[in-house]
């Protein structure tokens, strides 16, 4: 087998071995619940949730706001390190720009899951109001899914031309879908220009509209006066922790990946050290955010907003609050300071603890807040004191969590996951048809 | 024209009640005193302020009194001329909880909050305790109209802050942008049924009565009971309080009545040292407070109160419907 065809068994698209489809069938089965919950909701209304008048707003919305942070990861682990030149982003920046994706498709649909009426969505549009944060993020969402999905797919092209050449005899049909996509790709010099610069000029979009996208998030609760989201602080606050969230999610998903796919000698410790190090950054400044918006305010709090830091720091929300700031947030920071805990499986580890905690953090944000109204909680039920999602909430969410991860899935199972086209150019295999390639320079 | 005659009648009362007309929201005890309205010769010219603010002069025998009846004007922009206040003097509540019972029976409230909530307040362990009714503040730079991202919540000329229950989307961003906690969700099907027949729904449905029907998936608070003012009516709340605790009326004519006495707003703020709530915020409220100085006694409140009830259920043995 020469190395060309080697780089396509091994990052083509392979079939789902029994693993993949028990997984693919546990994904399944969690959307399937969620969709009968949703149904149910959209029949009987919000009141099968545990929000009600005082938390108005539950696990949708906290779950909305981790799905918008970890889309984030395109922002920073393509993008910026794309503009910065750093070669050492290249097995990871598929992964990344997948994730990003499914996690702002998501991010879309669950809003939509928390709308109590879904059915006028088009009043978004029809009476839009520019004041309204809603409205920014009704705005925001769609064009950085848009950019994102550029940014996943035209790199893609050469890759999917690649495909559908090598299939052209023993896969047709595949070949065909792949030739669909892969727009006529075939290396022209004028192809290969264009999709240079439309790749750098979404590079450079994907930035600011991350930026953007983190801040308006952060806006639609620093617009209220509600305490622990009345601060100037928040939308710094929000695009660290999805630094965090989103780089946390991203080498979960390229150590799996890795593992699953036996791509040892592609994804090397090396680059997981690396990463390693762009996620100790992320968390560092995340703690001192973290610092920012819960220490500083401690001497100047006023009687509501020293409520709402006690429930956090001493009170009801004590446990998840300091296992999410300890496990999820300074452990990390610190052991990510050295080296072996930068080792592909220490850092997966760590990662997924990053993660998790990334998730809760976000329910920390949204719901202890709403608990503490200026005007005591008086004249309604005593569970309206208290939240905690139903099983409505519960099922819908694992479902949003596991749509994202059957985009991710997919994806992976269809798309070469690192660019075969620039390897094979970079290694001058004789089969590039890449004008850089190394064989053809040589040949020059 | 209509409108010229209502402001009319404002100058009157600003010239000292030359005439006697009574204003719309004078009613209660000032009313009846439009019926004995009448002119005597002719000759003798009115000046009078149109609705443009121009001075007029007319034939005093051209006047007429005028029966109060709907009085068309855009939902949205509100009654011309109008800035609807209210005062409420914490110095005579004691919870008696009349007004919220009004409020529940009038907007057809079926939730578990209530729309006005009578708050037991005690500031710290050494200040006394006191009640507190809470109502929508109806601001004049309203949070809620802010956030709302298809107006479906809006702020009208004389005052309101209303909502569309049609347009709303139910996104919520006015209840966590609310400070007062004043906005309630009608997180399930309403059923109002049993007190709604559907011919009044559909010949009254307007934000103007709030409740008239209950849309499900959409937010709903206090109105200010604009149905009533056109009807020259005070708000249930206002009438149902059987200590006078609620005073209603028009900032522009400085003048308010809780449907016993009639009283100048700017005077009774100065003599009572009235406030808002939470000033500081700047979201300039349309309810002003009289503190509970010389207040009548506390505990007689505490038999009314229900911590954990603001609505009253039909069957008492129908457990928490929602619980589910």
């Amino acid at each position: 087998m020469s190395r060309y065809e080697q780089l396509i068994k091994d990052l083509g698209p392979q079939k789902f071995n029994m693993r993949g489809k028990l997984w693919m069938g546990f994904l399944l089965l969690l959307i399937a619940a969620g969709v009968i919950a949703y149904i149910d909701q959209l029949i009987q209304g919000q009141v099968v949730t545990n929000m009600r008048d005082y938390v108005l707003w539950g696990v949708y919305i906290s779950n909305f706001v981790y799905f918008v942070a970890t889309s984030f990861v395109a922002a920073i682990a393509v993008a910026a390190l794309r503009l910065t030149n750093s070669e050492w982003r290249r097995p990871f920046v598929r992964v990344a720009e997948i994730v990003a994706v499914a996690c702002i498709i998501m991010a879309g649909i669950t809003i939509i899951i928390d709308m109590a009426r879904p059915d006028r969505m088009l009043n978004l549009f029809i009476h839009a109001r520019l004041q309204s944060p809603i409205t920014w993020d009704v705005i925001i969402i769609p064009t950085f899914m848009v950019v994102s999905i550029l940014l996943l797919y035209f790199p893609l092209l050469p890759d999917l031309a690649i495909l559908r050449d090598h299939y052209a005899k023993t896969k047709p049909r595949l070949s065909k879908i792949y030739g669909f996509f892969a727009l006529k790709w075939n290396w022209a010099a004028q192809q290969v220009k264009l999709q240079k610069r439309s790749v750098h000029l979404l590079a450079l979009m994907i930035i600011p509209l991350g930026l953007i996208l983190e801040s308006i998030d952060a806006y639609l609760f620093s617009t209220t006066y509600r305490v622990g989201w009345d601060s100037s602080n928040f939308a710094p606050y929000f695009i660290s922790g999805a630094m965090v969230a989103g780089l946390g999610a991203l080498i979960t998903v390229a150590y799996i990946i890795r593992r699953d796919k036996k791509l040892e000698s592609y994804i090397t410790d090396y680059h997981f050290d690396k990463f390693g190090k762009l996620f100790n950054l992320a968390l560092l400044i995340y703690v001192y955010f973290n610092i920012n918006e819960y220490v500083v305010p401690l001497f100047t709090s006023k009687k509501a907003e020293s409520e709402h830091l006690e429930t956090l720091l001493s009170g009801e929300y004590a446990l998840p609050f300091w296992l999410v700031s300890i496990a999820g947030l300074l452990l990390p920071a610190l052991l990510t300071l050295f080296k072996r805990f930068r080792k592909p499986r220490a850092l997966f580890y760590i990662a997924v603890v990053a993660v998790i905690g990334a998730w809760w953090k976000r329910y920390l944000i949204v719901t202890p807040t709403l608990l503490h109204p200026f005007l005591p909680i008086q004249g309604v039920p005593e569970s309206w004191r208290h939240y905690f999602p139903s099983l409505h909430e519960w099922l819908i969410t694992s479902a949003t969590l596991a749509m994202a991860l059957l985009i991710i899935t997919l994806l992976v199972r269809y798309v070469p996951i690192i660019s075969i086209d620039r390897l094979a150019a970079e290694e001058g295999l004789p089969e590039s048809k890449h004008p850089e390639s190394k064989h053809k320079e040589a040949a020059v | 024209m209509e409108e010229n005659n209502k402001d009319a009648r404002r100058k009157f009362l600003n010239n000292g009640w030359k005439l006697g007309l009574a204003s719309i929201l004078g009613a209660g005890a000032l009313a009846h005193l439009k019926d004995g309205f009448a002119f005597e010769g002719s000759g003798e010219s009115i000046e009078l302020m149109d609705a443009d603010g121009n001075i007029i002069e007319v034939d005093s025998t051209e006047l007429e009194a005028m029966a109060h009846h709907m009085v068309p004007h855009d939902v949205r922009k509100g009654i011309p001329g109008r800035k609807f206040v209210m005062v409420v003097d914490l110095a005579k509540c004691q919870n008696a909880l009349a007004c919220q019972r009004a409020c529940n029976k009038h907007h057809f409230v079926t939730g578990d909050n209530a729309w006005l909530k009578v708050y037991k307040m005690q500031e710290t362990e050494d200040t006394s305790p006191y009640w507190m009714p809470s109502l929508c503040m109806h601001c004049d730079k309203p949070a809620c109209v802010t956030v709302c991202p298809v107006d479906a919540t809006f702020k009208r000329e004389d005052g309101l802050v209303l909502i569309d229950n049609d347009r709303c989307v139910g996104c919520r961003f006015c209840m966590a942008a609310c400070p007062y906690s004043t906005r309630v969700f009608n997180w399930n099907d309403p059923k109002q049924e049993f007190e709604l027949s559907m011919d009044v729904v559909e010949q009254m449905h307007s934000p103007e009565h709030a409740g008239m029907p209950s849309v499900k998936g959409t937010v709903d608070k206090c109105d200010f009971c604009p149905h009533q003012a056109v009807k020259g009516e005070l708000p249930h709340c206002v009438t149902a309080c059987p200590n006078g605790v609620f005073y209603f009326g028009d900032k522009n004519e400085d003048t308010v009545t809780n449907g016993n006495e009639t009283v100048r707003l700017s005077e009774l703020l100065e003599k009572n040292a009235g406030y808002r709530l939470f000033e500081e915020m700047g979201t300039d409220p349309s309810v002003y407070y009289l503190p509970p100085k010389d207040r009548l006694p506390f505990e007689e409140g505490l038999d009314n109160y229900n911590e954990f009830e603001s609505v009253e259920k039909p069957d008492a043995t129908v457990e928490n419907p929602e619980a589910s």
